[in-house]
């Protein structure tokens, strides 16, 4: 589905350029922030980028309620306040959220769980925008079908807002199991994988061919220490999102900047237990196993 | 030297498109975070990335002045994107403490060509490329505003600089490591081999 010849005049929106942008930040930490002050924190911290969203994932549990796209006056100020680059979440279906994104001159568009889905069929058309998005996943089949309707970056969605891990290991290993599983196959299972997977047969069959998906993965929903960000990236993450497990803590500004280290040395035990020295209070955190059903985000997309 | 070795800088970015291109360009690749990993390399490409997140893993990890020492004496560095930005002996518009390595005479103006929805795929001429033009991917990406009188230019796309070259030092403002195309990492390779 990438372009592969160049044109003569410049062209924007490619499958090239929106993936392509997504593997500049790889290797990096992408935050979650709420205003402009946060968002300079981030970056002094070393973020690749920042997500802009009203209330963290925390705060959106606590609150209940709706969550929808955040106000564009604070997108644009997040935008003005920083030189990396900005996402922003829509909620899943919601194109009109989506096009006023892409109006404000966001980086990339979360098409995001964590807000209250417009739609509970259909995601949106992500190939009708020029703006790349990336969307949430906790398996394989879920990671091609928001590929086959043209996410160019694919998160594993762990649990939001709660500070614990398990669900996005969960989500990971079975990301990365499936991709081992399918690397094994030939030709002719092809076919009842593809079934099997509620995915395309070309995506399937390139993902079996490459050994990993066709965009950049990240891991998200539970990071809040160095060390689950490395364990992360060990798992065969190639980045984090970490959301409230950042501004949610004692010192921001410390564990930010200790949870970019680790992403970076993931593999140094050194380094990660260097960083994860006196970084004060971490975020409370929520034991997933008593989140009752209808509060688990990851069971929001299809 | 039959077979150079060359490092990617491996702070953040995309390191792994860098790898496999070298190694389809006949050098031996791996990554390089640390001080005694950059004594080893004969050559160093700095991917793209952040440049801010770059600057600073770097400064904190105390490779910014091994780094500018082996520039100084000499050895070839290809910056794509991020990397422009960090050869660059100036930014026109720096973050507060944001550092550069140096080492082309240029001043760049990080995200010249816009935010995402303004970045683009374009034919590029690049001089000492052979075989036609190469396809440019652009992401966010710098231009360089003016270079200085040891720099040349080696490639612009609409009316700007988009790679220069100076000595044993190489940048681009796109991403060749984005493409199947290899020809400006075997440009790069050859210049290893030369400095040798």
């Amino acid at each position: 589905m990438s372009s592969t010849s160049t044109p003569q005049s410049p062209e924007t929106g490619t499958a090239r350029v929106k993936r392509g942008m997504a593997e500049q930040l790889k290797g990096g930490v992408i935050m979650d922030v709420v205003n402009a002050e946060q968002a300079k924190i981030a970056e002094d911290a070393g973020a690749v980028a920042v997500m802009a969203l009203e209330r963290v994932p925390a705060d959106i549990r606590k609150d209940g309620g709706v969550a929808r796209m955040s106000d564009p006056n604070m997108i644009e100020e997040i935008i003005e306040a920083v030189s990396i680059p900005v996402m922003a979440k829509s909620r899943i279906g919601h194109f009109v959220e989506a096009q006023v994104l892409q109006s404000l001159g966001v980086d990339y568009i979360d098409e995001s769980e964590v807000l209250t889905p417009a739609d509970e069929v259909n995601h949106s058309d992500k190939w009708a925008f020029t703006i790349p998005f990336v969307c949430g996943a906790t398996n394989l089949g879920e990671a091609l079908r928001r590929i086959a309707e043209g996410a160019a970056m694919i998160r594993s969605k762990g649990e939001a807002g709660t500070g614990n891990v398990v669900e996005a290991v969960r989500h990971l290993r079975q990301i990365k199991n499936e991709i081992a599983k399918l690397r094994g196959f030939d030709n002719n299972e092809l076919y009842a994988a593809a079934k099997e997977l509620r995915a395309p047969y070309e995506l399937v069959k390139e993902v079996s061919e490459l050994g990993k998906l066709p965009v950049v993965l990240f891991s998200a929903g539970g990071v809040a220490t160095p060390a689950d960000a490395a364990l992360m990236r060990q798992l065969g993450a190639e980045g984090v999102f970490v959301g409230s497990g950042i501004f949610k803590s004692g010192d921001p500004a410390k564990r930010a900047a200790a949870i970019v280290k680790a992403t970076t040395f993931y593999d140094d035990p050194k380094i990660i237990a260097d960083a994860s020295r006196n970084l004060g209070e971490a975020m409370v955190g929520i034991n997933c196993d008593t989140l009752p059903e209808a509060e688990r985000y990851a069971n929001r997309g299809w | 030297m039959t077979t150079p070795l060359i490092g990617v800088l491996a702070l953040q970015g995309d390191v792994r498109e860098h790898l496999i291109a070298l190694a389809s360009a006949d050098a031996v690749a791996r990554p390089v975070r640390r001080p005694e990993e950059l004594a080893e390399v004969d050559g160093l490409v700095i991917p793209g990335g952040e440049s801010t997140t770059i600057s600073k893993l770097a400064e904190l990890f105390g490779l910014m002045e091994p780094l500018r020492e082996r520039i100084r004496a000499g050895m070839p560095v290809y910056g794509t994107c991020a990397g422009l930005i960090m050869l660059a002996d100036k930014i026109l518009d720096p973050r507060s403490g944001q550092e550069t390595l140096g080492g082309i005479d240029m001043i760049v103006r990080r995200n010249a060509f816009g935010r995402q929805n303004e970045s683009f795929e374009a034919a590029v001429e690049v001089a000492g490329v052979e075989g036609g033009p190469v396809e440019g991917v652009f992401i966010r990406a710098p231009w360089v505003e003016s270079i200085g009188a040891r720099a040349e230019v080696v490639a612009e796309h609409d009316g700007h600089i988009v790679a220069v070259r100076q000595g044993n030092a190489l940048a681009t403002s796109f991403h060749p490591e984005l493409t199947g195309d290899h020809r400006v990492h075997a440009l790069f390779v050859d210049m290893v081999r030369a400095a040798a």
